[in-house]
């Protein structure tokens, strides 16, 4: 498949936005548990602000993925049969939870609906953030779903797919997460840190996983069975269009083995190998080092997507062997 | 239920590209129209074609055959690139099985393309939504056309009737007679998409023909006996005179 940017960005960027929150959201839980202690600031509601802008900026993206944005709004329509529609649900209602959440965290005008058990304080904000959690939950698994559920994309239909999406965004959200703590300094960098290593080498397992399912596949269908002609012996003469067509413009590609090699280990290793070298850095070590290891993750995980494509081989491909 | 189709005869598909152009031209200034092209008349010529022949050769030299291929969506039973649409823009129509995107509701997203195994939809470059064979809808229930014309323009093309037009599931139709009885196949039947356009196979049309078939040895009205009329013996004016 040939690569289609954005949806690149749109992915990588609500991933990371999905994650941010889930890492302050999940803190608050850990604070009103005690488990972590309390922060002088709190810096939550300007991190779901941040959650948000990531999720509206890989919105605004997806835009220019439509030849007809003006139309958008139909996508909506079937969720009944398609992933993609889901998604255009689940996306718009995480971030409007997600945006009632930072609103009413930032301004400090949040009230207590009741409590849980003896001292947990459930708010307002609370709650809307809970149903932000459940909104990003399913965000995740509609994503992956739209490339997992294409069965005849045989390197995307697997498990793997939405196990490699919740955890890469997971991982680049706690990173960033453990960035924005160090800034903050709100007694959540250990918690942050220690997740986004563990997120992050989770998320390199899955994706090797992936990687080395994909170079056993069984191959794609013959030409054989493609035309209806069981000979063993086909050439192709004509494809049917001299100067290309969509079919040869949309799904096939031109990368040479050794430019898809320096990608594959490019995003294993900004993705993935520096950013956990990088988060081994104390809470005192200066914000520069995690800020670094976030934009080596966000540039790692864009090259992931973008082999992630490369990596797909349309059955439909088969029909196109040269072109004359 | 009714399921219309194409049935493709390998057999006589001479290549000769002419279903190509009359689809376009009935297409593109039909209401699935324009169909746009790119640089038609310089080179790498591109555009949006329904329908599209492709020639493959088969075997090794010298004992090759030329197989053209005419390939366009091949309205799938179970289609994948309906239920993967957000907007409801590709549907499957119940009545007939024939598969159409509504151009008014698609938004070009391409999803549709890649769910679809054989690459048979196209997206228009200038109108951006995904466009693909329409059985000529417009054409086959046109009450102002002749009836024998109400078929898709790549069936009355054909110079050498190597398209069939009918109702699949009908066993008494053309079509299905073509598939029972010329061994008439799927693509790429293992996905399991049920298309319902089919191809029938290349096939030997070596015949031997015997003496015994042209002499009618068996005939009891045979003519071969009585021979014409034998030349006269008596002399002729010709004989005595010369000119």
């Amino acid at each position: 498949m040939k690569p289609a940017l954005s949806v690149i960005f749109l992915t990588t960027l609500i991933g990371a936005g999905q994650g941010l929150y889930l890492a302050y959201y999940s803190a608050e839980w850990f604070v009103m548990l005690n488990i972590l202690p309390a922060a002088q600031v709190d810096y939550s509601g300007y991190a779901a602000g941040l959650s948000f802008l990531l999720l509206l900026t890989g919105l605004l993206a997806s835009f220019f993925h439509l030849g007809h944005p003006e139309r958008a709004w139909r996508a909506a329509a079937m969720w009944r049969t398609s992933w993609l529609s889901r998604e255009v649900i689940a996306l718009p209602a995480a971030m409007l939870l997600i945006l009632v959440y930072a609103l009413l965290k930032m301004s400090g005008n949040d009230c207590l609906v009741f409590m849980l058990g003896e001292n947990i304080p459930i708010s307002i904000a609370t709650l809307a953030g809970f149903g932000a959690v459940l909104a990003v939950c399913a965000l995740f698994v509609c994503t992956a779903m739209i490339y997992a559920c294409l069965k005849f994309l045989r390197q995307w239909h697997s498990p793997l797919t939405v196990f490699n999406f919740i955890l890469m965004g997971c991982a680049s959200g706690f990173t960033l997460a453990t960035a924005i703590s160090t800034f903050a300094r709100d007694g959540r960098f250990d918690y942050f840190s220690g997740m986004a290593v563990f997120l992050t080498l989770s998320a390199l397992i899955f994706r090797y996983a992936s990687l080395s399912r994909n170079k056993r596949l069984r191959g794609p269908p013959t030409l054989q069975s493609a035309i209806g002609v069981h000979h063993p012996n086909i050439r192709q003469l004509s494809q049917g269009a001299m100067g290309g067509s969509f079919n040869t413009r949309a799904f096939i590609h031109t990368y040479g083995v050794s430019v898809l090699r320096l990608a594959r280990r490019g995003f294993l290793l900004m993705g993935f190998i520096v950013p956990v070298i990088l988060l081994q850095f104390s809470a005192e070590a200066s914000v520069l080092f995690f800020a670094i290891a976030f934009a080596s993750q966000y540039l790692g995980l864009l090259a992931e997507r973008w082999y992630f494509f490369i990596e797909a081989e349309h059955p439909q491909n088969v029909y196109y062997q040269m072109i004359s | 239920m009714t399921q219309l189709a194409l049935v493709i005869d390998l057999n006589t598909c001479v290549g000769c590209h002419a279903c190509v152009t009359s689809c376009k031209e009935w297409n593109t200034s039909g209401t699935a129209g324009p169909m746009v092209d790119r640089n038609p008349y310089a080179a790498e010529p591109t555009g949006t074609f329904f329908n599209r022949v492709q020639s493959f050769e088969v075997g090794s030299f010298p004992n090759t055959q030329t197989v053209h291929f005419p390939k366009s969506c091949l309205h799938c039973e179970d289609p994948p690139c309906v239920p993967v649409c957000p907007t409801g823009a590709s549907y499957k129509r119940p009545e007939d099985g024939v598969v159409l995107v509504d151009y008014d509701k698609c938004i070009g997203c391409e999803y549709c393309s890649w769910a679809c195994p054989y690459g048979a939809r196209e997206i228009d470059e200038q109108q951006k939504v995904m466009k693909k064979c329409t059985l000529c809808v417009d054409r086959i229930y046109d009450q102002s056309l002749p009836e024998q014309e109400r078929k898709p323009v790549c069936v009355l093309s054909c110079p050498t009737s190597a398209r069939i037009y009918g109702d699949i599931h009908d066993p008494e139709s053309e079509a299905s007679k073509a598939i029972n009885d010329a061994g008439g196949y799927q693509l790429m039947p293992e996905w399991g998409t049920e298309p319902a356009n089919h191809y029938l196979p290349r096939r030997k049309v070596k015949i031997t023909v015997h003496q015994e078939d042209l002499q009618r040895a068996d005939n009891p009205l045979r003519k071969e006996d009585r021979g014409p009329r034998a030349p006269s013996t008596r002399t002729t004016l010709d004989d005595s005179t010369s000119w």
